[in-house]
C-alpha cells in the first residue's frame, strides 16, 4: 500500500513540476526580449536618464534611483534587515536562565574548536594581509556610491565580511573589545532613524511643493548628490551591524560579549 | 561581440549544471559550495549584462556571507557530512 502510494506522490510531484516550469517558460515568453523597450515603463526609464544627473546630483543612476527617486524601498529593505537581525536574537540568541542541562556539554566542544581557531598561524596571517584592504574596499565603495557601481548594501556587506574574517583570524574576544551588542544596537538605531527623519523630511517638502535646501553638490565631486551620501552611509552601516551580528549569532549565541563562556573559564 | 556571445553561453550553461547538480548531490556540504559557486557565475553574468552594482552585492552576498551562515548552520546541527553517513550506513547495510 505505501509502494503504490510512494509511486502515485513521485507521479503527482514531477506532474507539478512540469506543469510549473511549462507556466514559469510560457510567462517568460511574454516578456519584452533583452535590450528592446518595454512599453508600460518606457516613460519613467527616459526620465530616469535624462533628467537623473541633474534632479538628484548623483552620477552613478542607480544609486539616484534607490536613494533618490526609489528611497522608501531601501528604507523598507534596511527595516527587512533589521526585523531578520531581531528574529534571529530571538531564536538563537542565549540566555543564562533558559540554558538547558543538555546543551552545556555541547558549548564546551564549541568553545574547545573556538580556541583552537584562534591560534590557527595561517588563517592570521591571510588576516593580516587581507584585512586593512577589504576595510578600505568597503569604505570606499560605500563613499563613492554616488559616483561610481556600488554605495550602501555592497559597501556594507563587504564591511561586514571583513569583520566576520576579522573575528575567524583574531578570535571574537579581539572584536569584542570594539563591537559590543550596545554598539550595534546604538548603530542600527541612529541609522534607521536618520535614514526615517531625513527622507520623511525632503517626502514632506516635496509633495508641499516646498523647496528643501538640500545643497546637491558640483556632479563628480565626493560631496555631491545631496543626500544620497549620508543615507548610503546610513545603510551600510546598518548591513555591515546585520552580517556581522547573523555571524555571532549563528556562532555562539550572542552578539557582545559572551556570558557563558566567562563562566565557564 | 562574438567571443563574449560565446562566453555568456558557456557561463549560462555552468549556471544550470550548477543548478541541477545542488539538486543531484548527497552531501550537504558540497551542496553549499555548489550554491556558492553558482553565485560566483552569476557575479560574472552580471558584469556581462552591465550591472556592476549588482555584480559587486552578488560576490559579497551571495558568494561569501550566506554560504558562510549555511556552513555555519551545518555546523551548528552537526551536518558537515551528513550524506557521506547515509552512504556508510548504506553500506553496512548491504554487508549485512
Amino acid at each position: 500500500m505505501k509502494k503504490v502510494f510512494d509511486r502515485f506522490y513521485n507521479l503527482i510531484a514531477v506532474i507539478c513540476c512540469l506543469l510549473l516550469i511549462g507556466v514559469l517558460l510560457y510567462a517568460v515568453s511574454l516578456l519584452p526580449s533583452y535590450g528592446e523597450e518595454n512599453p508600460r515603463s518606457v516613460e519613467v526609464v527616459e526620465r530616469y536618464v535624462e533628467h537623473g544627473l541633474e534632479e538628484t546630483g548623483a552620477t552613478n543612476i542607480v544609486a539616484g534611483m534607490i536613494l533618490d527617486y526609489r528611497a522608501f524601498d531601501t528604507l523598507g529593505e534596511s527595516h527587512v534587515l533589521f526585523t531578520a537581525l531581531i528574529c534571529v536574537i530571538i531564536l538563537l540568541g542565549k540566555d543564562k536562565k533558559n540554558m538547558r542541562r543538555e546543551y552545556d556539554s555541547y558549548y564546551t566542544v564549541e568553545a574547545e574548536s573556538y580556541h583552537l581557531l584562534q591560534t590557527d598561524t595561517i588563517v592570521r596571517l591571510v588576516g593580516y594581509v587581507l584585512l586593512p584592504g577589504l576595510f578600505l574596499f568597503g569604505i570606499y565603495i560605500l563613499l563613492n556610491g554616488q559616483l561610481s557601481p556600488g554605495g550602501g548594501f555592497s559597501g556594507g556587506a563587504i564591511m561586514g565580511a571583513a569583520l566576520i574574517i576579522f573575528a575567524v583570524a583574531f578570535g571574537f574576544e579581539t572584536v569584542d573589545r570594539v563591537f559590543t551588542e550596545k554598539l550595534l544596537k546604538t548603530v542600527t538605531f541612529v541609522a534607521l532613524s536618520f535614514y526615517s527623519f531625513a527622507k520623511g523630511y525632503v517626502f514632506f517638502t516635496g509633495a508641499n511643493g516646498i523647496d528643501n535646501h538640500i545643497p546637491k553638490g558640483v556632479p563628480g565631486a565626493i560631496l555631491s548628490g545631496g543626500l544620497i551620501l549620508p543615507l548610503d552611509i546610513a545603510v551600510g552601516f546598518v548591513v555591515a551591524c546585520t552580517m556581522f551580528g547573523f555571524y555571532s549569532l549563528f556562532r555562539r549565541g550572542s552578539i557582545g560579549h559572551d556570558i557563558t563562556f566567562m563562566d565557564q573559564q | 561581440m562574438g567571443s563574449t556571445e560565446g562566453f555568456r553561453i558557456v557561463l549560462l550553461l555552468l549556471l544550470i549544471g550548477c543548478a541541477i547538480a545542488v539538486n543531484l548531490t548527497k552531501n550537504l556540504m558540497q551542496a553549499v559550495i555548489i550554491f556558492m559557486s553558482y553565485s560566483s557565475i552569476m557575479c560574472i553574468l552580471w558584469i556581462l549584462m552591465e550591472s556592476p552594482d549588482l555584480a559587486i552585492t552578488e560576490a559579497a552576498v551571495g558568494a561569501g556571507i550566506s554560504g558562510t551562515l549555511f556552513l555555519m548552520t551545518l555546523k551548528k546541527i552537526k551536518a558537515e557530512d551528513a550524506g557521506e553517513n547515509e552512504k556508510k550506513i548504506k553500506k553496512k547495510k548491504g554487508k549485512r
